[in-house]
């Protein structure tokens, strides 16, 4: 069984992103670039099933600029077999790349396709549902824990107020929640052999994919933002404070 | 132009967020419908019937819907998605995983988590764990959004809507639910919470979490915590609170041995009083409390439960 894992380039988690004076989006020039971690999960999690010998090829796909390379070669490093990349300089909304993935999937017919449940700077939550739709696929979003069964996959999904399992019928999407792993470190031999693994290259148009955006962005401001209050002496002088001042207790 | 907001619900009690989405339709305007996907949810349906701005309830009962998979439900909302401009669900956990596939299935762009309704085809969002807002147009015919439900004030009760039954879209068949284990508790609800009291790495373990339950007890309080102390295994993944686990917006929200990372940030900055207790004055949870406290936990906490 392949399994397929999309990964997205995005400003590393701890960059504090600024907003550019003409709002007209974030500066993400010069900024650290990484894969998302949501991401990096699943592809941890397709290396392991690879690793446990229930999968047999994991190829990573990532959607966007051209240097989307450095990110499949990373998730090369970590244990993908080979990459694809579809490379376009429009910005890429979710509906857009499930449709692109939606093509690779058809071409390459995996039996599983595991994605983070949202990347990092767009917070959407919506790829991995949106193309299991359109593939008419099972989906467990926010996974922590994944089996293969015999043409089964069983999920544990973090859910609100705790936990709950279902199985679903193979092809199937999982999409990753924080705790269904911890990465591995990548070494630098893998790195190295990361270098010489296949990496295709395909555009929208190969691939027959309309990708102009559907959400036009008016603009991109600043949040309101919250200044620091005082700093209180003492526990007595705190619970008069939240009793008198702030009357919320 | 009509708006259909997707209950939440657990086939008994309609959540507290399907009154912020429908908030948030109001807000859009024209008519207002509720639908219930549900097993034996006539008595949720009852309930929603009383939300003010709601003029219909449409109640689709069958055991397909018990457990709200998400290819079930999706497949009763895109059976009368024809009818409506906009389609709202609550950016929780469950229609955060139905409404993208009403999205794609209409091949229309999801809007995510809005915050705030400029017009009917503009919306504010937060990005990048809300450290920018984006202001977004719709292109599309139909809006399918979901609500971040901190972002609107719950509508009032004292409706009276009609209750109609709708025939049941067949179960997809793709996905079996095979359990849950929720946690009971008689704590409130941590997403619509009057105040919560949330511990971080500095609690230091598992046991030591304990020290919160008194505070807790006596404010009334849901219990949180930092993606930290929730890697770490100190507190279960559902009370995380941040950019990536829930978003709260409470009256009061208690930051105990809490650094203050982003992505925390990101999930209680809107919170009407943030009280701090750390013993790292440099703590970036001090840059946006109302009142910072610098003390050690473990002698702080108690302190303050007496003192209260």
């Amino acid at each position: 069984m392949k399994v397929l894992v999309p990964v997205k380039r995005v400003v590393d988690y701890n960059v504090k992103v600024r907003v550019k004076s003409d709002q007209s989006g974030v500066d993400i020039a010069n900024v650290k670039m990484s894969m998302n971690p949501f991401d990096e999960i699943g592809v941890e999690e397709a290396t392991r099933l690879k690793e446990k010998g229930a999968a047999t090829e994991v190829i990573a796909v990532s959607c966007g600029v051209a240097q989307c390379q450095e990110t499949l070669r990373t998730a090369m490093a970590i244990g993908a077999d080979r990459g694809i990349l579809v490379q376009t300089d429009v910005e890429l909304q979710p509906l857009a790349v499930a449709k692109l993935l939606k093509v690779i999937a058809e071409k390459e017919q995996p039996g599983l396709i595991i994605l983070g449940k949202q990347a990092i700077d767009d917070d959407a939550n919506q790829t991995g549902q949106m193309l299991a739709a359109m593939l008419g696929w099972s989906q467990a979003t926010f996974a922590s824990k994944v089996e293969l069964g015999e043409g089964v996959a069983r999920v544990t999904r973090e859910v609100d107020g705790g936990l709950e399992t279902i199985e679903l019928k193979l092809p199937a999407i999982v999409t990753t929640d924080l705790r269904l792993n911890e990465p591995r470190y990548v070494t630098l031999p893998n790195i190295m052999k990361a270098k010489k693994k296949q990496l295709d290259t395909f555009s929208p148009e190969d691939l027959g994919v309309d990708v102009n955006p559907r959400l036009k962005t008016l603009k991109v401001s600043e949040p309101p933002s919250r200044s620091a209050g005082v700093k209180v002496p003492d526990v007595a002088a705190l619970v008069d404070k939240l009793k008198n001042e702030a009357k919320v207790v | 132009m009509s708006v259909l907001v997707i209950a939440e619900h657990d086939n008994a009690q309609l959540k507290g967020a399907t009154l912020n989405v429908v908030a948030a339709a109001s807000k859009i305007g024209g008519e207002v419908h509720v639908l219930v996907a549900g097993a034996n949810a006539a008595a949720v349906a009852e309930q929603a019937s009383k939300i003010a701005g709601v003029s219909k309830v449409l109640l689709a009962d069958s055991p397909a819907f018990a457990d709200g998979l998400a290819e079930n439900v999706a497949e009763q909302v895109l059976a009368l998605a024809g009818g409506y401009s906009h389609i709202l669900f609550a950016a929780t956990a469950s229609g955060k995983n139905v409404s993208p596939r009403v999205a794609a299935r209409l091949d229309v762009a999801q809007i995510s988590e809005i915050t705030a309704v400029d017009s009917p085809d503009t919306f504010q969002r937060p990005i990048y764990a809300g450290n920018a807002i984006a202001t977004v147009q719709s292109t599309d015919a139909v809006k399918v959004i979901t609500v971040r439900t901190t972002g609107f004030d719950a509508a009032a009760l004292g409706g009276s809507a009609g209750v109609e039954t709708i025939s049941a879209a067949p179960a997809a068949g793709l996905s079996t639910f095979i359990g849950r284990e929720v946690a009971k508790s008689d704590r409130p609800e941590l997403a619509g919470a009057r105040v919560v009291v949330s511990g971080g790495r500095g609690m230091g373990s598992a046991e030591n979490f304990k020290i919160l339950d008194p505070l807790a007890d006596k404010l009334g309080a849901a219990l949180g915590a930092s993606r930290a102390a929730v890697d770490a295994g100190y507190a279960p993944n559902d009370w995380q609170v941040g950019q990536t686990g829930k978003i709260v917006a409470p009256q009061l929200y208690v930051a105990v041995g809490i650094s203050g990372a982003i992505q925390h940030l990101a999930g209680m900055k809107d919170s009407k009083v943030i009280v701090a207790v750390n013993k790292d004055t440099e703590a970036p949870i001090f840059g946006v409390a109302d009142y910072g406290l610098v003390a050690d936990l473990f002698t702080a906490v108690p302190e303050i439960v007496t003192a209260l």
